[in-house]
């Protein structure tokens, strides 16, 4: 999934290119294009550009989506075809406990995801100072993690987190602060994941956001200067305001990612892990379902109420921008 | 999804720069591309310098020769670098950790208290990875991997999304909104069936099953067809009175042009193809089929708690994404500008 922020601006490309020439522009038909565009010929060749992805998408995306859509009505047997069981699987899903328990989870995840743009903003902004040396470096080494496989960074926080030899606890143990088993813990694990979560992913938001503020005009913040406004008050005077459209494009994708929280989970949360249940989240629960529990059916209903839910919340944000999202 | 906000202005970059997103190396300018300069997608005629580092209507800040200015103590400017650089540790601690944890031995890994380096290049955990699990094999199968799917991406994203820029077809609206409805489906949902195609193709535990449902991306259709639409129509009608053929002209003409597009699209494809998990895990659990993020977890179901051994795992598996980041830093902060999400 991935939502694109300038499909307006391209279209708007597309409209003036469209207009000033021969407008046969593509969103609409092919009416006013010239010669080697309409003819049966090209309209062959346009078919042979598309041919290869459109079997693609039919094999591997398409006709799954409908397979799934089928599966979460019916239950697998022992040896092999599925018999229809009408809503029960979505039944399973409601009520089962797990569920909500994943359900409560992957809402924190998200909560702790979100927490991610703030750190990020605030970053952006101090990058952003007038003259600053090293700025390259430094958002070089903040968008590491984020390359980095989250295998490998599951595996390093594992040991970091370590409750008998990690540097958590030996830092903290400097500080007078007692230190603890982060991720068999079940009070904490949760937190220790979604903590890794914003580390890895600072980076990432930091990027769109020094895109964002780059676009702020320095007249406007030298105005401010001044006007006698300090650094925090052109921070949420200027920065936030004018970035908002920035902020609102990563708080949609912020929730859209955060919500299929797997790897991280995954590879931090051995099986025997005591604290597993309290970070299951609901694309884990699916993962084992699936596969492990060979309940197909009822995992099938669960990742549909997962699509649900990330299409509720992504309509949310689109109705609620206009109370906070200043485009220019 | 509802039309997507016009916010960071991503795709400004869209504008037919060829120089604009290829040229060498790193600066500071690396995003400057990102700025949504209006002017910068209206800008007909390909202008290698519209967005060049440094393009005065980015507001990089105006910063002054650097050996000429004069020395002066700015607290300001001090306390920032204290904060930036302390996050840069947070940031990069955890992987000096980890190299030196690869280099100890276990008893020096679990000395109370930690000591910072390893009394001697310890090169005994590398070898235990691959005599451990079948880690040889699993990089290859990750390089196949990848390579399979960018190369599959490059080159059906690319035709669909010249055809679907500038080529005129029936049904050309209607299997555009079937494509953008591929882009909002998570991954999940499609896991099973996905599972399932595979079986029946008889390809669970191979290498193909690895990359052939990701060699399709709607994303990158999306991402292509933004660009070539930015292209001005006059370079493909020249090129049509001359006689060439759409292929022909898709070829040599248009593909040069949104080569910037294509790099990004295939640093940051190749990022996800390395890197994703969940999907080799489904298809090809014979840890010979599998990939280094697979590896990684079969690794540490085997030593639990052998720190050094997993510490050198997963250096070895992200260092060449790692190495590719390095040399192409703004290709991966552009492709990441503009994607959003894994897809």
């Amino acid at each position: 999934m991935a939502v694109f922020p300038s499909t307006a601006a391209a279209e708007q490309a597309e409209r003036r290119t469209g207009a000033g020439g021969r407008g046969g522009s593509g969103a609409r038909s092919g009416a006013g294009a010239g010669p080697g565009t309409t003819g049966r010929g090209s309209q062959r060749i346009a078919y042979l550009f598309i041919a290869p992805i459109a079997v693609g998408f039919l094999v591997f995306y398409i006709w799954p989506l409908l397979e799934t859509f089928w599966f979460s009505f019916t239950s697998f047997g022992a040896f092999g075809g599925n018999s229809w069981v009408g809503g029960e699987n979505y039944g399973r899903v409601v009520q089962d406990v797990t569920v909500g328990k994943a359900l409560g989870n992957t809402l924190l995840y998200m909560v702790m995801g979100l927490m991610t743009l703030p750190v990020a903003i605030v970053l952006a902004d101090l990058m952003n100072r007038r003259g600053l040396r090293g700025v390259p470096v430094y958002r070089a080494l903040y968008f590491v993690p984020f390359v980095t496989l989250p295998a490998a960074v599951g595996l390093v926080w594992n040991w970091l987190y370590n409750g008998d030899f990690g540097m958590v606890n030996e830092a903290l143990s400097w500080i007078g602060v007692d230190g603890r088993y982060w991720v068999s813990d079940p009070s904490t694990a949760v937190y220790a994941i979604g903590l890794v979560m914003i580390w890895s992913h600072v980076g990432y938001y930091l990027i769109i956001f020094t895109a964002g503020i780059k676009a702020i005009p320095q007249e406007v913040y030298e105005a401010a200067e001044i006007d006698g406004a300090g650094p925090v008050r052109r921070f949420f005077r200027i920065t936030v305001p004018l970035l908002s459209p920035s902020i609102f494009f990563a708080s949609v994708i912020c929730v859209i990612n955060s919500l299929q929280q797997f790897d991280l989970i995954f590879v931090m949360m051995s099986p025997e892990n005591p604290a597993l249940g309290e970070t299951q989240s609901v694309v884990t629960l699916f993962f084992k379902w699936a596969f492990d529990e060979n309940s197909q059916g009822a995992a099938a209903a669960l990742a549909f109420l997962l699509m649900l839910l990330i299409a509720a919340l992504t309509y949310l944000q689109f109705r609620f921008q206009k109370r906070w999202v200043h485009y220019a | 999804m509802p039309e997507p906000a016009p916010s960071p202005g991503a795709l400004s970059s869209g504008a037919p720069s060829p120089g604009a997103l290829s040229s060498g190396a790193p600066s500071p300018g690396a995003l400057s591309s990102g700025a949504p300069s209006p002017g910068a997608l209206s800008s007909g005629a390909p202008s290698p310098g519209a967005l060049a580092p440094g393009d005065p209507s980015s507001g990089s800040a105006p910063a002054p020769p650097r050996g000429r200015r004069p020395y002066r103590f700015d607290p300001g400017a001090v306390a920032t670098h204290a904060v930036l650089s302390l996050g840069a540790l947070v940031m990069v601690f955890p992987f000096l950790w980890q190299l030196l944890t690869a280099f100890k031995t276990m008893p020096e890994a679990v000395r109370v208290p930690p000591t910072i380096l390893p009394e001697a290049l310890n090169w005994a955990a590398f070898e235990k990875v691959f005599t451990a699990v079948p880690f040889r094999e699993m990089l290859t199968n990750s390089l196949l991997n990848t390579a399979g799917r960018t190369l599959g991406q490059l080159v059906f994203c690319s035709l669909a999304a010249y055809a679907f820029a500038r080529l005129q077809f029936r049904g050309k609206n209607v299997l555009f909104a079937v494509f953008l409805s591929v882009l909002m489906v998570p991954p999940q949902l499609l896991v099973l069936p996905q599972h399932e195609i595979m079986q029946q193709l008889g390809l669970l535990n191979t290498v193909p099953a690895l990359f052939l449902p990701g060699m399709f991306s709607a994303f990158g259709t999306f991402l292509l067809r933004q660009f070539f639409l930015a292209l001005p129509r006059e370079l493909e009608e020249a090129a049509r009175i001359d006689g060439a053929g759409p292929f022909r002209i898709f070829w040599s003409i248009m593909l040069p042009l949104v080569r910037p597009a294509l790099a990004a699209l295939a640093v940051i494809t190749a990022m996800w193809s390395w890197n994703d998990l969940l999907w080799p895990l489904v298809v090809n659990t014979d840890p010979s089929k599998a990939p280094v993020s697979a590896g990684l977890v079969s690794l540490e179901g085997q030593f639990m708690t052998d720190y050094p051994v997993m510490m050198a795992g997963s250096v070895i598996a992200s260092l060449p994404m790692l190495i590719l980041y390095v040399l192409l830093q703004r290709h991966f902060v552009q492709g990441i500008a503009l994607s959003g999400s894994k897809g």
